[in-house]
């Protein structure tokens, strides 16, 4: 009883009074955006800053009600909580109703619920809990398919409404499996696997494998510290490509340039490696492996990219990347946003005094685009504003997570932070034109009781487990 | 205990990292590239759509159809309106107080920031005094459009019309937007993609007084126009307003075909309208006095009337019963006693008769006889009928008739299940669908498909796919011939000559001989008067002419045209005569001509 009474004690405010600062915050940046001379009162509920007010409220009494209950209550509960989201995901696959494409939405009288916002904590328990079994381990086969099936069972079903932004969110659950031993590898190989993407799209295949090559050459200098041996291996390659491109060239064979190199570099590598294996260091094997591995992918990101992605998808990449350009069309969120929030300057136009902001101009400027308002009327300060304190309250989850001494709230801890930058990594960059346009809302902030409630759920479910850390968990 | 503590500082520097990132953009953005203010201040980007003139249709022989006129269209984006002179508004533009409050709570509904029509298709006039005057007004801007103009007024129904896009052409073609115009019937539809070649859209930079400041990007994103393509038509205007004259004040259709080439010369359906009624600020009015209108002028009923061909299609089963080795040309049939039962016959001619009278009389008992016996001619009377069907469908009769006529009827050749629907399987027999032997019963045919067997018969026995396109301009000077397939029949070439004899019998022995002969051009032809409870009987006549090296096959079908003699076969023969020799020669024929210039068959009931 005692512990029960140190709950609001033991709370962490800090956390608690940057959450209630950057609520408050999107509901003043709400008004400005929707803001109509006929409806000017912020209180008026047939606005949409009358109406996340009572969002706001019921969030607040939400948290409150989260952290009455005990902390071993989420405990026990995780995979209950999980088990119900996935039979709500399928449920919505048959009752869901359709909203901008996506079938995403239970409708239930006036409220519309979407399942995959939820999905997000439940699947974070799941996690915790899963991951702090005795018998997990990292190396482990069977625990690392219990991870995959957990994450992959809700991302299957979120692509299955067609909602690719809500599933990408998952995709973040790497960092947290990073902080609990994956190999970094996984990090190094995925931000290789990005890299090489936007060079094939943005320059064309013969040049990345081209950097490629020379990239690997450069790093298996770094290893082997032996320049002998890889101007040896570049005189090979080199000598591969030629007589290969000589043969094509004399006998008519006609094979694309591309083609040939294909062949050369993997033919080539092979000789080396075999060539050079005995003098290779055991790390140093890694980088033929990871380069024919990347060469390949060269080859399948035309195909991924015209046939996996849809077409939308692939006109906003091909926006961002600058490959095409139609400022009315596809591109005409972000350059109208870009305007936005470029116009505010150093110091903003002032509240209520933008522009560009105003509802229609700035399609979604009240959900997705929020960050556009505050771009425009507090200008630069403003928005370095808002992203310290988003900052702040990142690295303040990773101090609260390192301080537990459970590891099912570690995780969980680590998965709140990691699916908040997500969010706010992606929503900004996507409002100032660095990410493709990928319709997730901005936490905190965007206009919706769903968005909302979901980060309030996620992040109060820590702060309960955080007030409890002296505790031990069992389960 | 926890070797990987230290990760927390790497995902750390991942967080501030990213953010860093962001922020450095932010102060590029927002703090280095003043740009955006300008764009900012520059206010808006507006779209202007650059409309292309749409493709023009010529005749065969090189005049025009159909051309294209300007017109403006006044558009306002309510979020920059200013409040300004409503009255000096109207006066300049000459144009209602109500209309414009009207057009501008519509734009204002529709969207607050984006540009829409306030004022449809000024007058030059109006158009260019505003242009001076337009500074007055921010909000306003004018985008140029093109309107359709029919010189000649003939062919409305072959032409079609153009109108705006509906909602649901918005979804099916991601091409068209709100307020585009699209082709909704006839030519207009059927080569809407060649017609209306592309939108171009011009990005501009607008102040907050309505001022242009240039291209936005310097037209980098600008699109160019593209002209739509020029159609060159099959028909003969000099001969399609012929048989509008004499068609007026009258229901029915004339199509007339070149039999070698399957190329229409004249394609009229009666009573037609004036296509310049169904374009400009009146449209929407003249069109619902059209729809409204009992005599039905929106109907195309040379492609989509259900009209029985009547003893015209005696022509196709003497054919028929001549490939199947039922008769031969001298085959005689007598046609008293049982032979004329159940079906008798109404002429006075000689008994027993053979093919060539037949035709030439029309005699009933004859082709029921020889019906009987194609369908007798098998065990079950199922397969005979199955056999009879396929040299029919072998014409392009029953199904529909080229890729041009969009909305066209399939016309009726039933199939045999119908009839084991209807009598059951087994059940029925020649007897039973007797009425087939003298083209009434269930067959339907559309003035197109009748035209098309003229011209088949013209052919002996194949046809080119009738068509009313023979080429598309795709640039300047470069035209691009389109192909149309032939199709030969199941009826061999030997078996016309005495079919064809016996059409040339009907024209210059019969009593037709007094409105369809022709001195100096051998017509054959043959009339059809097909019984019409609902008032006068209805007039048909099918021909070709020459009758070696026939130049044209034509059909002409007259609602309650008493029968074929009387106004069908005068009007083909008329206008075969135009059309072979230029002009209409003899005294009596000129007062044949006025006649059906005068012959008013609007009211069904007047005595004739």
């Amino acid at each position: 009883m005692a512990s029960r009474n140190n709950i609001w004690a033991n709370l962490d405010w800090l956390t608690i009074s940057l959450y209630v600062l950057l609520v408050f915050m999107g509901w003043i940046n709400i008004y400005a955006a929707v803001y109509n001379e006929e409806h000017s009162s912020i209180l008026d509920m047939s606005q949409r800053y009358g109406k996340q007010l009572l969002w706001i409220t019921a969030a607040f009494v939400l948290a409150a009600t989260l952290l009455i209950f005990d902390s071993k209550f989420y405990v026990s509960f995780a995979y209950v909580f999980y088990g119900a989201t996935i039979l709500l995901l399928v449920g919505i696959l048959f009752f869901g109703s359709e909203v901008k494409g996506a079938r995403a939405w239970f409708q239930i009288g006036g409220f519309a619920i979407q399942p995959a916002e939820f999905a997000k904590f439940t699947t974070a328990l799941a996690l915790a809990r899963f991951t702090s079994s005795y018998t997990f381990k990292m190396e482990n086969f069977k625990s690392l398919a219990g991870i995959g099936g957990i994450l992959l069972l809700p991302v299957a079903l979120i692509f299955l409404q067609n909602d690719t932004g809500s599933a990408l969110v998952f995709g973040v659950f790497v960092l947290v499996l990073y902080r609990e031993g994956m190999s970094g590898v996984v990090l190094f190989l995925g931000l290789l696997i990005a890299i090489v993407f936007i060079m094939t799209l943005v320059l064309d295949p013969v040049t990345t494998i081209l950097v490629l090559t020379l990239a690997a050459f450069v790093a298996y200098y770094l290893f082997q510290r032996s320049l002998a041996e890889s101007i040896k291996g570049l005189s090979i390659y080199t000598a591969f490509f030629g007589l290969i491109w000589l043969g094509n060239y004399l006998l008519k064979l006609g094979y694309e340039n591309t083609d040939l190199l294909l062949v050369s570099s993997v033919l080539s590598t092979a000789i080396f490696t075999l060539f050079a294996y005995r003098k290779m260091l055991k790390q140093t094997l890694v980088i033929p492996g990871l380069y024919i591995l990347l060469v390949f992918m060269t080859f399948s990101v035309d195909y991924v990219f015209n046939e996996v992605l849809e077409p939308h998808q692939q006109a906003r990449i091909n926006e961002l990347l600058g490959i095409q350009s139609d400022p009315l069309g596809v591109g005409y969120n972000v350059n109208q946003s870009k305007i936005a929030i470029g116009s505010g300057g150093f110091s903003g136009k002032g509240f209520l005094n933008g522009t560009q902001t105003k509802f229609d101009f700035v399609p979604e400027q009240s959900t997705d685009f929020i960050f556009c308002t505050v771009g425009e009327e507090w200008g630069f300060l403003g928005t370095t504003t808002i992203l310290l304190l988003f900052l702040a309250l990142l690295l303040r989850l990773v101090v609260l997570a390192e301080r537990q001494r459970s590891v099912f709230s570690r995780v969980y801890g680590y998965s709140v932070a990691s699916i908040l930058f997500f969010h706010i990594a992606i929503n900004v960059g996507m409002t100032i034109g660095l990410v493709p346009v990928i319709g997730i809302p901005l936490p905190f902030f965007s206009y919706g009781g769903s968005s909302l409630w979901s980060f309030t759920i996620l992040l109060f479910i820590f702060l309960r487990l955080d007030a409890s850390r002296m505790e031990k968990l069992s389960h | 205990m926890d070797k990987f503590a230290r990760r927390k500082y790497i995902l750390g520097a991942i967080f501030v990292v990213i953010v860093l990132i962001f922020i450095i953009r932010l102060f590029t953005l927002q703090v280095l590239d003043s740009s955006y203010k300008q764009y900012a201040t520059q206010n808006v980007l507006r779209r202007v759509i650059n409309y292309p003139a749409r493709g023009l249709i010529y005749d065969r022989n090189g005049k025009l159809l159909v051309y294209n006129k300007a017109a403006y269209d006044l558009l306002v984006t309510p979020r920059e309106m200013a409040p300004f002179d409503t009255t000096q508004f109207c006066e300049i533009l000459k144009i209602e107080k109500a209309e414009l409050i009207d057009g501008l709570n519509k734009a204002k509904k529709y969207s607050r920031y984006k540009p829409s029509v306030v004022i449809k298709q000024l007058s030059p006039e109006g158009y260019a005094v505003l242009q001076e005057k337009l500074f007055k007004f921010p909000g306003f801007f004018v985008q140029s459009r093109t309107l359709r103009e029919y010189p000649q007024k003939i062919a409305a129904h072959m032409l079609g019309y153009v109108g705006e896009v509906d909602r649901s052409a918005i979804q099916k073609d991601k091409y068209y937007s709100q307020g585009d115009y699209i082709g909704v019937t006839g030519l207009e539809r059927a080569y809407e993609k060649e017609l209306r070649g592309r939108k171009g859209v011009n990005f501009f930079l607008v102040d907050v007084h309505n001022r242009l400041k240039g291209a936005y990007l310097e037209g980098l994103s600008d699109t160019v126009a593209v002209l739509g393509q020029n159609l060159v038509s099959t028909i003969d205007s000099e001969l399609q307003r012929y048989a509008e004259q004499l068609m007026q004040n009258k229901r029915g259709a004339v199509v007339a075909i070149e039999p070698k080439t399957g190329e229409i010369l004249s394609f009229y359906s009666g009573p037609s309208y004036d296509p310049n009624l169904l374009v400009g600020r009146e449209r929407s009015a003249n069109y619902q006095i059209l729809l409204r209108d009992t005599l039905k002028p929106l109907t195309n009923r040379a492609i989509s009337a259900a009209y029985s061909p009547g003893s015209t299609f005696k022509t196709l089963n003497a054919l028929i019963a001549l490939q199947e080795g039922v008769i031969s040309e001298y085959t005689a049939v007598t046609c008293n006693g049982t032979a004329s039962s159940p079906i008798r016959c109404t002429h006075f001619h000689e008994s027993p008769i053979a093919l060539k009278g037949a035709i030439r009389e029309s005699c009933n008992p004859y082709f029921w006889n020889t019906f009987r016996a194609t369908i007798q001619k098998y065990r079950k009377a199922e397969d005979g009928y199955n056999a009879w069907r396929s040299h029919v469908l072998s014409f392009g009769l029953g199904e529909p008739l080229g890729k041009e006529f969009l909305g066209q009827s399939s016309g009726n050749i039933p199939a045999s299940s119908y009839y084991d629907r209807y009598f059951g399987k087994n059940r029925w027999n020649a007897l039973t669908v007797r009425s087939l032997s003298i083209g009434q019963g269930e067959i339907i045919l559309t003035p197109l498909q009748m035209a098309n067997l003229a011209a088949t018969i013209a052919n002996r026995g194949y046809y080119i796919e009738p068509h009313l396109i023979r080429s598309v301009s795709e640039k300047e000077g470069e035209t691009h011939r389109l192909a149309f397939q032939r199709k030969n029949t199941t009826v061999a070439p030997e078996h016309f000559e005495s079919v064809i004899e016996g059409m040339q019998q009907v024209v210059d022995q019969t009593n037709t001989r007094y409105t369809a002969h022709v001195e100096g051009i051998e017509i054959c032809g043959k009339t059809g008067t097909i019984q019409n409870p609902h008032g006068s009987d209805h007039s048909a006549f099918i021909a070709f002419a020459p009758k070696d090296n026939p130049q044209i096959a034509i059909a002409v079908f007259v609602e309650f045209g008493v029968w074929g003699a009387r106004h069908a076969a005068p009007i083909a023969s008329l206008l075969i005569e135009k059309y072979l020799n230029d002009s209409i020669g003899s005294p009596s024929r000129k007062l044949l001509e006025q006649r059906m210039f005068d012959s008013n068959l609007l009211n069904p009931n007047q005595p004739k």
